[in-house]
């Protein structure tokens, strides 16, 4: 167990550290002065520009902003962010519970939806139910997430709000904020689950289709149990894994696969601050996100292998 | 899956629309698109932070709202000295900080001497102190600023004035955020709220010098795109919208209770030719086409674009053609009808570079007299529609002129790495402009060519003209209106007569407001222009609310019963789920 753990762990720590050094040489391919690109249109002379430069730090030689980078990280400070002036840990910190709120309720209701469609459309594989769920599901995947949403934000008129958490106005009490923010939660909410859920339909689908045949079931049924019960509680669980590896995983993901949804509903976000990052170029903010968004996947990936072994006692026994 | 249903649930119940107006008062709520970078004036370099300084401090002086001329701002008169090297400026007793302290001609000094002296407070603006000899208060109403060269832009200082007894605690200037609420200002609104990329709340000054602002608050709340803006103005979310784009400006054009307001903007868009970029010592960079250099070549390439369909098809007519630098919107200075004139013409186009031996070779392609092809490249924003769109008429007719475009549309960062280095033949460019002209024209002088290092530079043509150099200089210190609105159309004509660039045309500054809520906004100048992003506040301090909105609407209750009936229908749902399994489970257990 202790072996399996540490060769868990110092496999994401490599990964890290990857993660760390990636993070600082893809951004370096960026073409372009961030800082011209952030003064242009503006009365700036020279000077100030060299000055920017300067304090940016952006005039050094490549060698000695890695150096900075890395020993920035090591402190556990990831820059402060040429847009904002402000560090970037800072402007992470205040983004990430809207993202949790928005992605987490969506994949939570994203994850019962399809595995409820995937178990009924298994089971009752080729009816009309099965056609007619994983069609529509595979549709709405494959539209894109920003029309997808425009579409929504259209349809339902004057109901939900059209951007933003909530309203300037609403009364600071608790009850009124988490109503406001309850409401404009809506389309954003609805249009993640209306593209995620399709994947783990299918995963649950295919991965009980696989179980549909299996011999303990035909025992099961040989036992008498009702057809409804031999689903529940023999199938399901053992279908289950491939789709608890895929929630994890995408866990990890989704904080980036908000992206879109943030910037179509201007959810103030890590995805919308991501988005925001790349138009500057913010070069230690696109830093700050990316390690920050790798290192979900990658703790995600520990977490799921974790899982798994807790789950399947054929890893255990291994 | 209850859970969902609860979510879905939410729907039909209906939400008041006019939720803004339950509380006391009269709001007026904007939709930004832009983020506002900083709230720290000296820090603010985004127009949309400029703007929301702007309401929170006054300038020096201030622009008119009619005619865009110097008027009032935190001073009231104003003098230059005969050499025009000493300015001395009036700031009257009574203005007063939202704080109650009174703002005197030491504020002012504090604030430019700050600029002078810390290199992070002159980060947004400093090239306004760039020239400054010195800066001094003589008593509290008597600001003296001496510079070291005379300078016609002394009453175009867009400067923000911070109050001396706040800032001059600051320790750290480049740290400090200017968020603790409420911020002492100046200007027609405090700051009272302020929550990053979310909203921005401002209260009315009731004390403001001008007299207070027709209603009670002001709120900027942020949406990433046009589209959702657009949308929120329907909704009745936002009572005003600007930057819209033809598309979004015409789907409101119907609908009721929202009014629009197509103005003369302040940016024009333009294609840059590259004709021998350069460093500032005059060493070639980059892999321009040698032709370009040829200013018959440049011409013959402007004459054949037809403009007028380009705003006609691309701007969906909300544009103004393009002649100079300066848009109509600043009509003193406006060049509007160059003299040589270049209409659309490709047979002359043709014509032209016939005569100059640019023949045609057997696939139709003309040749230079080096004997290379003129096939050029054309580098435009994946992030601009307009740039693919326009693109594709350059092609065309420029292919008659049989000069084959090779369109390649790549991110802001490649075109700004392909302009600042001058790799490119011609690239999509535009600019905004100010009031005073000096910035816009300077960018177009041999000095604001790059270092030998490739930094340093503003341009984006790499013009370097003596004629051109010459002018620039007298317009700067030319204290004579006439003489200087002169001296710039013929800068202009320099630039036209030369063509560096072409410039396309002036985008309209597309914007909607409720007029079910907000009866008339002052606009900048007036007639045909602009209720935001003025060079000023007049369309937020001016706006007047209709009468029924001052009379208050309904309350938000319908949106508490929508979301604890949302709560009631999850739990419902829950209870049924969990009580049908227990039911099942008592069946089935052996």
């Amino acid at each position: 167990m202790t072996r399996y753990l540490a060769g868990k762990l110092g496999g994401a720590l490599v990964s890290l550290v990857l993660v760390v050094v990636l993070g600082f040489l893809l951004f370096r391919v960026i073409p372009g002065d961030p800082v011209v690109t952030m003064t242009r249109g503006r009365p700036v002379g020279a000077e100030q520009i060299a000055e920017l430069r300067a304090r940016l730090g952006v005039d050094k030689p490549l060698r000695e902003q890695f150096v900075d980078y890395v020993a920035g990280v090591l402190r556990g400070d990831l820059g402060t962010s040429y847009v904002y002036s402000r560090p970037v840990l800072e402007l992470i910190g205040e983004r990430l519970w809207p993202t949790l709120l928005l992605v987490g309720t969506a994949t939570l209701l994203a994850v019962a939806l399809g595995l409820w469609l995937g178990i009924r459309g298994a089971w009752r594989r080729g009816s009309r139910f099965d056609r007619v769920s994983t069609g529509v599901a595979l549709t709405q995947w494959a539209m894109p997430t920003f029309w997808l949403g425009m579409l929504l934000s259209m349809a339902t008129g004057d109901l939900f709000p059209s951007g933003g958490m909530r309203y300037p106005d609403t009364p600071p009490d608790f009850l009124s904020q988490s109503v406001d923010v309850a409401h404009h939660l809506v389309l954003p909410c609805l249009t993640m689950i209306a593209v995620v859920y399709a994947q783990y339909l299918l995963v649950m689908r295919s991965s009980l289709l696989e179980e549909m045949h299996a011999d303990y079931l035909t025992t099961a049924r040989a036992k008498g149990l009702r057809d409804d019960l031999v689903r529940r509680r023999h199938a399901v669980p053992n279908a289950l894994l491939p789709t608890v590896t895929l929630v994890f995983l995408h866990l990890g993901l989704v904080v980036s696969g908000a992206i879109t949804v943030e910037t179509v509903f201007s959810w103030p976000g890590l995805g919308l601050l991501t988005y925001e990052a790349l138009t500057g170029p913010d070069l230690p903010l696109l830093q700050g996100t990316f390690v920050v968004l790798a290192g979900a996947v990658i703790f995600m990936n520990v977490l799921a292998d974790l899982a798994y072994r807790v789950l399947d006692p054929r890893v255990r026994a291994a | 899956m209850a859970a969902m249903a609860g979510v879905l649930v939410l729907s039909p119940i209906p939400v008041p629309v006019d939720r803004a107006q339950a509380q006391q008062g009269v709001t007026l709520r904007v939709a930004i698109t832009q983020q506002v970078d900083s709230l720290n004036p000296f820090l603010s370099i985004f127009q949309a932070g400029t703007e929301v300084g702007r309401l929170m401090y006054d300038y020096l002086t201030a622009y008119d709202a009619v005619d865009q001329r110097p008027v009032e701002g935190l001073a009231k008169e104003w003098s230059s000295s005969e050499d025009r090297l000493t300015w001395t400026f009036t700031i009257p007793a009574g203005k007063k900080w939202s704080d109650g302290k009174p703002i005197t001609a030491r504020d002012a000094a504090f604030t430019y001497n700050l600029m002078m002296d810390d290199e992070a407070a002159a980060t947004a603006n400093g090239s306004f102190t760039a020239d400054f000899e010195s800066v001094t208060a003589t008593d509290d109403e008597t600001l003296v600023i001496r510079t070291k060269q005379p300078q016609a832009t002394m009453l175009a200082l867009d400067v923000p004035i911070v109050p001396e007894h706040v800032w001059s605690q600051v320790a750290d200037i480049g740290e400090y955020r200017n968020d603790r609420t409420p911020v002492v200002g100046s200007g027609p609104f405090v700051l009272t709220e302020y929550r990053a990329n979310e909203f921005i709340r401002f209260a009315a000054n009731k004390d403001y010098w001008r007299g207070a602002p027709k209603y009670d608050e002001l709120t900027f709340s942020y949406y990433k795109t046009v589209d959702a803006a657009a949308q929120a103005l329907a909704k009745g979310e936002v009572d005003l919208v600007n930057r819209m784009g033809p598309a979004q400006f015409d789907s409101l054009k119907d609908k009721e209770g929202i009014t629009l307001n197509k103005a003369q903007g302040r940016r024009f868009n333009e294609i840059v030719i590259n004709s021998g970029a350069a460093t500032r010592d005059g060493t070639p960079i980059g892999d321009g086409h040698p032709a370009l250099k040829d200013v018959v070549v440049r011409r013959a390439i402007a004459k054949a674009i037809d403009l007028d369909s380009i705003i006609e098809r691309v701007n969906g007519g909300y544009a103004q053609r393009g002649t100079g630098l300066i848009p109509p919107v600043f009509a003193s200075y406006h060049l509007a009808e160059p003299a040589r004139a270049r209409a659309y013409d490709p047979a002359g186009a043709n014509a032209d570079l016939d005569a100059a031996g640019y023949a045609r070779g057997a696939d139709g392609t003309r040749v230079g007299p080096d004997g290379r092809p003129l096939s050029l490249r054309l580098l435009g924003h994946a992030s601009r529609a307009y740039d693919e769109q326009t693109a594709e008429f350059v092609k065309r007719s420029l292919a008659d002129l049989g000069i084959p475009v090779d369109v390649q549309i790549v991110s802001d960062n490649q075109l700004n790495e392909a302009s600042t280095a001058g790799t490119f033949d011609l690239v999509f460019s535009g600019w905004g402009t100010n009031p005073d002209p000096d910035y816009i024209l300077s960018l177009h002088t041999c000095a604001q060519r790059p270092n030998a290092d490739g930094k340093g530079g503003t341009t984006d043509t790499f013009f370097c003209d003596a004629e051109y150099d010459a002018l620039y200089a007298r317009q700067r210190s030319e204290f004579d209106p006439a003489t200087r609105q002169d001296i710039v159309k013929r800068m202009q004509q320099r630039f036209h007569d030369q063509v560096p660039a072409i410039i396309l045309g002036y985008d309209n500054a597309l914007e909607a407001y409720r007029s079910d809520k907000f009866a008339s906004f002052p606009v900048q100048p007036d007639p045909g222009g602009v209720i935001m992003a003025q060079n000023g506040v007049w369309g937020y301090y001016g706006a007047t609310p209709t009468d029924s909105a001052s009379s208050g609407g309904t309350s938000n209750t319908g949106q508490v019963l929508a979301v604890v009936g949302g709560a009631l229908v999850v739990l419902v749902g829950a209870v049924f789920l969990v009580s049908r399994r227990r039911r099942q489970g008592a069946g089935d257990r052996e």
